[in-house]
């Protein structure tokens, strides 16, 4: 199991939060000229890298916020976690 | 690929058999160049050669041969999905199923065990009963049980209805099976060998060659190979591979677990899955009892996943077969999964020519093995999507036409 920091709670288990995916997707700025491949790509495209990604996840069981966090997909280590609309920190 | 079967005993723990294809000299090019050699690249190696006469063929490997979600999977087979299109391409996979020892020459204890799916909840039974007729109409074989009634196939079932999610119906599949999963892969490996496939394992691609527009080539640990065609079978490496071609796909990579207990006296014949309480399970001809469940609910690559995903579904197993709560974890393992966001497969051309796509086969692949090789491997001799992999395609993420397959699929992403 994971311990995951929690920007507000601190390290807590896996088992209290939920998963976001990736993080830092923006919703399209004029939604009404997007073409249907720009949608797809906004909805269901998403990175999928082998290494460090930023992601999202939610303090469900704890505060029940959301926040940033970089973690290793190869190694499951985890970098800084940040809260939202907080500058990114650098890739660890 | 008639012949006598080459037959082992059930009980032999073989060694990786390397003797039964060459160690083939890597050439310098070929007609199509498939990356991943776990089941489906196999397979859709064996139709290239068989159903095609391509045989200047080259499957590699970063690793060795069937040792990633082919070594990892439960084994189960069956074709009663949800919608048109998976009924159409899990059907036609069943039925290569019902006759591929006989066709390889190679024994895999294809076994027609039956699959049963439980329902816990009168939504679930609602659910299971609109896949129950949707498998109708498309001719799939499906039977509607009560609970005494799946009592009588698997008597070591808890059909009470004091327990915390009752039996409430199932579904069956009596055609639905196991497989010996890493003979499966040996089978279609000798048999796409004998008939001149290369099979390079300890090859990893780091670069996909496009010029123009058009693939040209794989460049390796082992140096470029120049290629016609390059088709990717690389399950959850695949957005790997295609970020070298130059292009996204809406895909994840997942940790899926599955585990075996000890030894048995055989208990269960036949296969009984539950989405609603999280847990799969059958028992393999040696007596160990194979369980899965979902993924885990993160990206990774580490082929780990955590204790808690266990515990949940070993929960969920002592519960509907109390008889296995004295029974004893042996190993439990994972694999990297590619799940697309409707659960369904992307199979098919891609934005660049030439290079083939075959992936997002999630946490079901191992029971598409056969079809999915021999859709694969028209769509690749013929540069155009077999019928069966039409609505498989990337663009149905741009025109909406999605394949929703996240119940049928028995388990949660």
């Amino acid at each position: 199991m994971l311990s995951i920091n929690c920007p507000w709670c601190g390290a807590r288990d896996e088992t209290e939060f939920h998963y976001g995916s990736q993080a830092h997707v923006a919703y399209p700025e004029n939604p009404e000229t997007l073409s249907d491949e720009a949608w797809a790509h906004y909805i269901f495209f998403r990175d999928n890298p082998k290494g460090w990604f930023q992601e999202r996840w939610v303090h469900t069981a704890g505060c029940r916020r959301w926040f940033n966090v970089w973690r290793n997909t190869v190694s499951h280590q985890f970098g800084p976690s940040y809260k939202p609309f907080t500058p990114a920190p650098a890739r660890p | 690929m008639s012949g006598p079967l080459t037959r082992r005993r059930t009980a032999e723990l073989p060694e990786h058999p390397d003797f039964l294809w060459r160690k083939p000299q890597l050439k310098k090019s070929y007609d199509v160049i498939i990356i991943g050699a776990g089941g489906h690249g196999l397979a859709t190696a064996y139709y290239l050669a068989k159903n095609f006469g391509i045989t200047n063929v080259a499957v590699l490997e970063k690793g060795w041969l069937a040792g990633g979600n082919m070594a990892r999977n439960t084994t189960i087979i069956r074709s009663n999905y949800l919608w048109d299109e998976s009924a159409g391409i899990y059907e036609h996979s069943l039925k290569l199923w019902e006759n591929l020892e006989e066709e390889v020459g190679y024994e895999m204890f294809f076994s027609q065990r039956g699959v049963m799916t439980l329902a816990h909840s009168v939504g679930d039974v609602r659910g299971k009963q609109r896949n129950f007729y949707a498998n109708k109409v498309n001719s799939i074989d499906t039977e509607w049980l009560t609970p005494e009634e799946a009592k009588k196939v698997a008597p070591i079932l808890n059909i009470s209805d004091t327990i915390r999610y009752p039996i409430m119906g199932a579904t069956y599949q009596a055609r639905g099976g196991i497989a010996k999963h890493d003979w499966v892969a040996w089978g279609y490996a000798k048999a796409a060998d004998d008939m001149g496939v290369d099979l390079i394992q300890g090859c990893e691609v780091t670069g996909i060659k496009v010029d123009n527009g058009k693939v040209q080539g794989v460049e390796t640990n082992l140096g470029f190979i120049a290629a016609n065609k390059v088709a990717l079978a690389a399950a959850g490496h695949t957005s790997t591979l295609t970020q070298m071609a130059g292009f996204r796909v809406p895909l994840q990579s997942r940790t899926l677990q599955a585990l075996v207990s000890e030894l048995l006296e055989q208990v269960l014949d036949t296969v009984i899955m539950s989405g609603a309480v999280h847990v799969y399970v059958s028992q393999a001809h040696k007596g160990e009892l194979v369980m899965g469940a979902g993924t885990d609910a993160f990206n990774s690559y580490t082929q780990r996943g955590g204790v808690h995903v266990i515990e949940h579904q070993l929960a969920a197993a002592c519960e509907l077969f109390p008889i296995f709560s004295r029974a004893h974890l042996l190993r439990t393992w994972g694999g990297v999964v590619d799940i697309a966001p409707d659960a369904s497969p992307i199979l098919g051309l891609t934005p660049v020519e030439n290079l083939y796509i075959n992936s997002g086969w999630g946490t079901g692949g191992f029971k598409a093995t056969p079809g999915s090789g021999w859709v694969y491997a028209d769509t690749i001799a013929n540069n155009a999507p077999h019928a069966l992999a039409k609505n498989y395609s990337l663009k149905r993420f741009t025109t909406g036409h999605l394949i929703d397959e996240h119940g049928a699929a028995g388990v949660a992403h």
